[in-house]
């Protein structure tokens, strides 16, 4: 039976990667000195099943290379040795080259191999230095393999080697059905030592009633060679408890029924430096099976080691996110599930509507049910809605490694404390809010944090803080990224706008204004353009960025005590607040975000510019009006200024007056996309249902702007032509 | 008993089920395989600056449908809509779209035998959109391509208007 594998490797791409990611974390949190086993077994879990599923696979180049990783980290397991900051960097490396080789081999591109040796060879030769004392000098690798075989048996008493095993391998019927392939077991196999299988078909049933997805078959196997035991274990570690697997050691050894084998040191070392690939080399000395003292722990260890391939083989995202009990959902589902919960929602309030009319006893009963259905069918949207929400850790997450990296390169010293990182957000926000984040992170340490000198000739500890925080005020997520460096340098500013022209020469700016002035494009104050930043883009990309979002970004800064970055976001995308008016017979939605003010007109306050324009006077602004009926076209209840309303709206820093017959009701509405089945207009920022069943036109005010602004134009140029 | 699966296998194959609609006094059919659903009509939602064919969009079920008056993209005479007109719900290709007909008819199978290829008329009418002219019992439908139909309806088109 083949199987297409090609099947998953999606799933185990996208489960390589989040496992990445946990092992990242962990790392960080061992480099912070908590030396924890737990999550030294974390990150032992992920190699292991990296490496699992990409020998499965076939993607050897990461099998080899995971394979080392995992060799030094069991190393670390058993306490053999001691984590230090060298050590944490070098895996943290091997991370990122790990999910680089992921990357590479996923879009199939090839990989710089000369990197993944250098790594591989600064692992093995960690390996090779004796665990408790890492700082004495040690011989190059080939030169350790040559002397350790022949040092490793002098170690063991003699007689008792063993020569080889006797396996008897039966899987039960449905091993095939779950992906494996004894093939692939018996290959694996016979890389550790010569083999000699015997097949048994005694159970294969008659012709009529052969399933073919279902393992019949059974194995002698002899594996003729001085392998582990651990080492054929670990062979069959992904299909224990579907098969019925006896272990026979056989040759001249005392004790027929080794449990674990006691390893001793030499042999660690000596494992280590054999090349990877193999599961265990098969020029591994005999193995003693003596119970001595360190027997304990490592059958500890071997059972942790079972537990972690049992936990990978069913459900690695668990495993390593550390929090059981969730499940992998594609967001259309949940949009499906979300649009049909929207439907009920208006079918509940028509029927509302419809009740409200009806008379009698019974229609009290009626109303009140449909009451008790208006509260769960709310109680219902709502859970639908935090289905799409992540905690903001997702982003968080990234940022202890950045800081690290990029504090040591600066030669900063920086802490990074994060708080509120279980604050709740849409999933498409989340998405669009980490780039904008890692900006200002990026931009904090090497402007904000001043190094050690400098902080400690101004009296501060040599020590920066970062502090991130989310939280969430008034139904929306507040993100906080917060220095305590030497914040803006406002004359540098103000004078860089007035060299750019952004300012006049003597014009007088107040706080604000000035700090909003370093998200102008190509904006820089930096002395010197590092590769950090400097160059003056991005500031302008992250205000773009949290706009486009629907969100707000503010700046509040003390010179020599810090800056504050402050991100307004709204909790979700899917959701608009809107303001309901009425144009003729349409309905329009105004988002509540840009609305500044409605009011009514007075006569005085109009005036007409040149034959058309109209302008309005808002205390001492001059705002042009948008009729919303011409722009759309549609047929007006009034064309008179004075009869209905003026809507004034912002939008990138534009105001214009809004012209709509009346206003209506201010609610919550569900953002719909005009693309799905038409195309963009703009204008429109997409459709909403109403409670009574009808489509409202949801205004995007940016664009509605700029339609009004080109038809303006080219009214004009019309007017000159005629 | 072989060789009759066999037969009815590929009289299968080589035929097609059409759903049929009256327009302006011809009668059309479109691949039963495209059509979603049928349903009344009800008031659409226009969209400002849209084409002149396109009535608006309306809310099926949580999902904004376009309309499209055929009779304008037929460049037949507009039609009051009333109780008797019916939007047919198609899936074309990723999207849903409605189309606003006078009345739908009947299914009807038809062989590939019976379907003719669209005569080429010149610049008289727009053929592309025409898959080909069936004719069951003396009468004759013209069938509708839609991918095609609203390929050339251009919903994708950038919005214009703007620039």
């Amino acid at each position: 039976m083949t199987l297409d594998l090609a099947q998953f490797h999606d799933t185990f791409f996208a489960e390589s990667f989040e496992a990445l990611d946990s092992m990242e974390n962990a790392l960080l949190k061992l480099s912070a000195g908590d030396a924890d086993l737990e999550l030294v077994n974390t990150i032992f879990r992920v190699a292991h099943s990296i490496k699992g599923g990409a020998a499965t696979f076939g993607f050897t180049d990461v099998a080899a290379f995971t394979h080392t990783l995992e060799t030094l980290l069991d190393q670390l397991r058993a306490g053999k040795r001691r984590v230090d900051a060298k050590l944490v960097d070098t895996l943290l490396r091997s991370c990122d080259l790990m999910r680089e080789m992921l990357g590479a081999t996923q879009h199939k591109q090839p990989m710089d191999k000369a990197r993944v040796s250098a790594l591989h060879a600064e692992i093995e030769l960690i390996m090779a230095m004796p665990g408790d004392s890492p700082a004495i000098a040690v011989p190059a690798p080939p030169a350790t393999a040559a002397v350790a075989p022949a040092a490793a048996p002098a170690q063991l008493p003699p007689g008792e080697t063993r020569s080889g095993w006797r396996i008897h391998f039966v899987p039960g019927p449905k091993l095939l059905r779950h992906g494996n392939d004894p093939l692939r077991l018996l290959r694996e196999l016979a890389t550790l030592a010569p083999c000699e299988v015997r097949v048994d078909a005694k159970w294969i049933p008659p012709l009529t009633e052969l399933d073919p997805e279902e393992c019949r078959l059974s194995w002698h196997i002899e594996v003729n060679g001085p392998v582990r035991e651990s080492a054929i274990k670990a062979v069959f570690d992904w299909v224990e408890g579907e098969c019925d697997l006896k272990l026979e050691a056989f040759g001249p050894a005392p004790d027929a029924t080794v449990m674990v084998p006691a390893l001793s040191m030499p042999e660690a070392q000596q494992l280590a430096v054999t090349p990877p690939v193999v599961e265990e080399p098969p020029t591994l000395a005999p193995v003693a099976p003596t119970i001595d003292e360190s027997l304990a722990p490592r059958n500890n260890a071997a059972s942790t080691q079972a537990a972690a391939a049992a936990a990978s083989a069913t459900s690695l995202p668990s495993a390593a996110a550390g929090d059981g009990g969730s499940i992998r959902v594609s967001i259309e589902k949940i949009d499906e599930l979300l649009n049909s919960v929207g439907e009920l929602v208006i079918t509940q309030s028509v029927l509302s509507q419809l009740a409200a009319t009806l008379e009698g006893h019974d229609a009290e009963e009626l109303r009140n049910a449909l009451g008790q259905l208006e509260r769960h069918m709310r109680n219902l949207q709502e859970s639908v809605m935090r289905v799409r929400m992540l905690p903001i850790s997702f982003v968080f997450n990234r940022f202890p490694r950045l800081v690290r990296d990029l504090g040591q390169r600066l030669g900063k010293k920086i802490e990074l404390r994060l708080s509120g990182d279980t604050t709740e957000l849409d999933k498409t926000v989340l998405e669009k809010i980490g780039d904008p984040l890692v900006h200002l992170v990026r931009n904090a340490i090497d402007h904000g944090i001043e190094t050690p000198e400098v902080r400690l000739a101004a009296g501060k500890p040599a020590h920066g803080v970062i502090e991130l925080s989310a939280y969430h005020k008034g139904g929306n997520v507040i993100v906080e990224v917060r220095d305590d460096g030497g914040g803006l340098k406002r004359d540098r500013i103000l004078a860089k706008a007035r060299e750019r022209g952004l300012a006049g020469a003597d014009e007088e700016l107040s706080e604000d204004r000035v700090f909003n002035l370093i998200f102008a494009p190509g904006f820089s104050t930096a002395d010197v353009v590092s590769d950090v930043s400097g160059r003056g883009v991005g500031m302008d990309v992250v205000k773009r960025n949290i706009n486009e979002l629907g969100g707000h970004v503010q700046i509040h800064s003390t010179t020599g005590k810090g800056s504050m970055v402050r991100i307004r976001l709204p909790l979700t995308l899917a959701i608009l607040d809107g303001q309901l008016a009425r144009v003729g017979s349409e309905v329009y939605v105004v988002p509540i975000v840009s609305i500044v003010e409605t009011i009514q007109v007075r006569e005085e306050q109009v005036s007409s510019v040149a034959s058309r324009a109209q302008v309005f006077r808002l205390r001492d602004d001059y705002l042009p009006i948008v009729r919303l009926y011409d722009l759309f076209g549609i047929e007006p209840q009034h064309t008179d200024l004075l009869d209905g309303l003026l809507m004034i709206v912002e939008a990138d820093g534009k105001r214009v007056g809004l012209f709509v017959d009346e206003l209506m009701s201010q609610q919550q509405v569900v953002i719909k996309s005009l693309e799905t089945n038409f195309r963009p207009v703009v204008g429109l920022a997409g459709a909403t249902m109403l409670g009574d069943g009808r489509v409202a036109l949801i205004l995007d005010v940016p664009g509605v702007i700029s339609r009004f602004q080109s038809q303006e134009t080219r009214r004009a140029s019309a007017q000159e032509a005629a | 008993m072989k060789a009759l699966a066999y037969m009815t296998g590929s009289e299968a194959r080589d035929s097609r089920q059409f759903l049929t609609f009256r327009l302006g006094g011809e009668e059309y059919g479109v691949g039963i395989l495209t059509v979603r659903e049928i349903r009344g009509w009800s008031p659409v939602t226009a969209i400002p600056h849209a084409p002149a064919w396109l009535l608006g969009v309306i809310n099926l079920r949580g999902v904004l449908v376009p309309i499209i008056d055929l009779r304008v993209k037929f460049k037949l005479e507009r039609a009051d809509f009333n109780e008797f007109t019916v939007v047919i719900i198609l899936n074309v290709g990723e999207r849903v779209v409605g189309i606003v007909v006078d009345a739908v008819s009947d299914v009807i199978t038809l062989a590939s035998a019976d379907i003719k290829s669209a005569p080429h008329l010149g610049n008289q009418a727009d053929t592309s959109h025409i898959l080909g002219f069936g004719t069951l019992d003396q009468r004759m439908r013209i069938l509708m391509d839609v991918e095609r139909l609203l390929a050339s309806a251009d919903l994708r088109a950038a919005d214009t208007a703007n620039n």
